[in-house]
């Protein structure tokens, strides 16, 4: 089995579905921050069989925890310090988010409109269900 | 400052405080008369929308104000690719309040978002038409005197339908509302819609034939059957007459149900309906005026002792 060590400085999300850590990586634009980052795929799970990992040694201020919630608040979030959890962070659907996804309706103004932001508001929290603040279709695709 | 985007922006209480304001412009139409003189309305339309545009300008200029703007996008600095957020920039400095149309759905948002007067949106797309669904309450509250305990027909279009779709999410608010959908399957009201329903425990009922239900309505709200919306012909000429009110369908309504259609109509009410006293739609134009009037001093905020 492949063993990954242990971060000192930053943070650990847990509990990601099974082949979505790029997809994390993305979009929480990752890739831009200067600093270890270690996604893990696949990795043996008790409680999901299989599940993806992400390691990451920054501050975990640079992370938006909104657009993380959005994407998949069951993830387990864990503040790393002298190699130890010292903070689990809770997700909680964020009310907005903004340039996340893109409204998909061509009717919508964002479709012409220069420079106008994406923005979602969170229409049903039970069913997870967003929708343009401009022209309130549902859902989006990801920027 | 206060903008109005959908129906919903009022609260219940705001509309009966709109609907008392509109009521006494109704009587008292001199009293208001100058109630908005040295105001400019802009008329912004992207779209061409005669009757809503004429109706604004109306009630612009019965208030005593004048009105500025233009009527379809070729003729603004759209045309130039000028953006909505700077157009109304624009207007702003030219108007006190602006009535906007756009094919775009959520533009007046946009603008109401930049702009520093007031901003009523006139339209945008299938999105939203707040100020003809203001217009069905007036009606509604002036000629049957309540709001609440009413058994609504509508009928036609109810897929497509968007002030059907903005009615039904006014009336939700108002207690002991039912309603009868009486439309083809093709042009069933959306899911959405019933699921809405279902879940705040409003009743109601979907139809195909409107003649079955007429004895049991207290309003019916019309709407056209487009020929284009049916997937085939056959369809079409199976189903269109169940969705035209003539006398003989009226003659089975009670004596003081009424008849609302937003209007342009094509033949889904026959003409002869036109001289039934239940028949309500001109008189809808008249309140559109009038609740348009009362709209712009609301959010001008001006008062007329």
């Amino acid at each position: 089995m492949l063993n990954v060590g242990k971060i000192e400085e930053g943070f650990v999300l847990d509990h990601i579905k099974a082949g979505k850590s790029m997809d994390i990586y993305e979009h929480l634009q990752l890739g831009k921050l200067d600093c270890t980052v270690a996604i893990i795929k696949n990795a043996r799970s008790n409680k999901m069989g299989k599940k993806d990992i992400l390691k990451v040694e920054c501050d975990i201020n640079q992370l938006d925890l909104d657009v993380l919630a959005f994407i998949d608040h069951n993830i387990t979030v864990n503040v790393i310090k002298d190699g130890e959890i010292v903070d689990k962070k809770e997700l909680v659907l964020p009310k907005m988010i903004k340039n996340v996804i893109r409204c998909k309706n061509p009717r919508c103004i964002t479709s012409i409109e220069q420079e106008l932001p994406h923005i979602f508001l969170l229409a049903d929290e039970e069913k997870e269900l967003y929708r343009c603040k401009y022209c309130e279709e549902k859902g989006g695709t990801f920027t | 400052m206060k903008h109005l985007m959908s129906p919903l922006d009022f609260s219940v209480e705001e509309l009966d405080k709109l609907f008392a304001l509109a009521g006494n412009i109704e009587k008292n139409p001199a009293k208001y008369a100058h109630a908005c003189d040295g105001r400019i309305l802009a008329t912004c339309f992207y779209e061409p929308s005669t009757r809503t545009r004429l109706s604004f300008e109306s009630a612009m200029l019965r208030l005593g104000g004048e009105v500025l703007g233009f009527s379809e996008a070729a003729s603004s600095s759209a045309a130039k690719g000028e953006s909505v957020s700077d157009t109304i920039r624009i207007i702003s400095c030219y108007a006190d309040i602006c009535a906007m149309r756009h094919p775009k759905e959520g533009a007046p948002m946009v603008a109401a978002e930049k702009s520093g007067v007031p901003v009523i949106n006139a339209g945008d797309g299938g999105h939203q038409h707040p100020t003809q669904t203001l217009t069905d309450l007036l009606t509604i509250q002036t000629l049957k005197g309540h709001l609440d305990n009413l058994t609504i027909g509508l009928c036609g279009d109810l897929k497509f339908g968007r002030t059907v779709h903005s009615l039904i999410n006014a009336l939700v608010r108002y207690p002991n509302i039912r309603f009868v959908f009486i439309s083809p399957e093709e042009l069933k009201v959306p899911d959405y819609i019933t699921d809405s329903l279902k879940e705040k425990g409003i009743p109601y009922e979907e139809v195909i034939r409107l003649e079955n239900v007429m004895p049991s309505l207290d309003l019916l709200y019309m709407t056209r059957v487009q020929k284009e919306r049916f997937f085939n012909e056959e369809d079409y000429v199976r189903l269109k007459d169940f969705y035209i009110l003539d006398a003989a369908k009226m003659e089975l309504a009670r004596p003081d149900m009424l008849v609302l259609h937003p209007l342009p109509r094509v033949n889904e009410i026959s003409v002869e309906v036109d001289s039934d006293p239940r028949a309500a739609y001109f008189k809808q134009a008249q309140y559109g005026v009038y609740v348009r009037m009362a709209l712009i001093l609301t959010l001008l905020e001006i008062n007329v002792d």
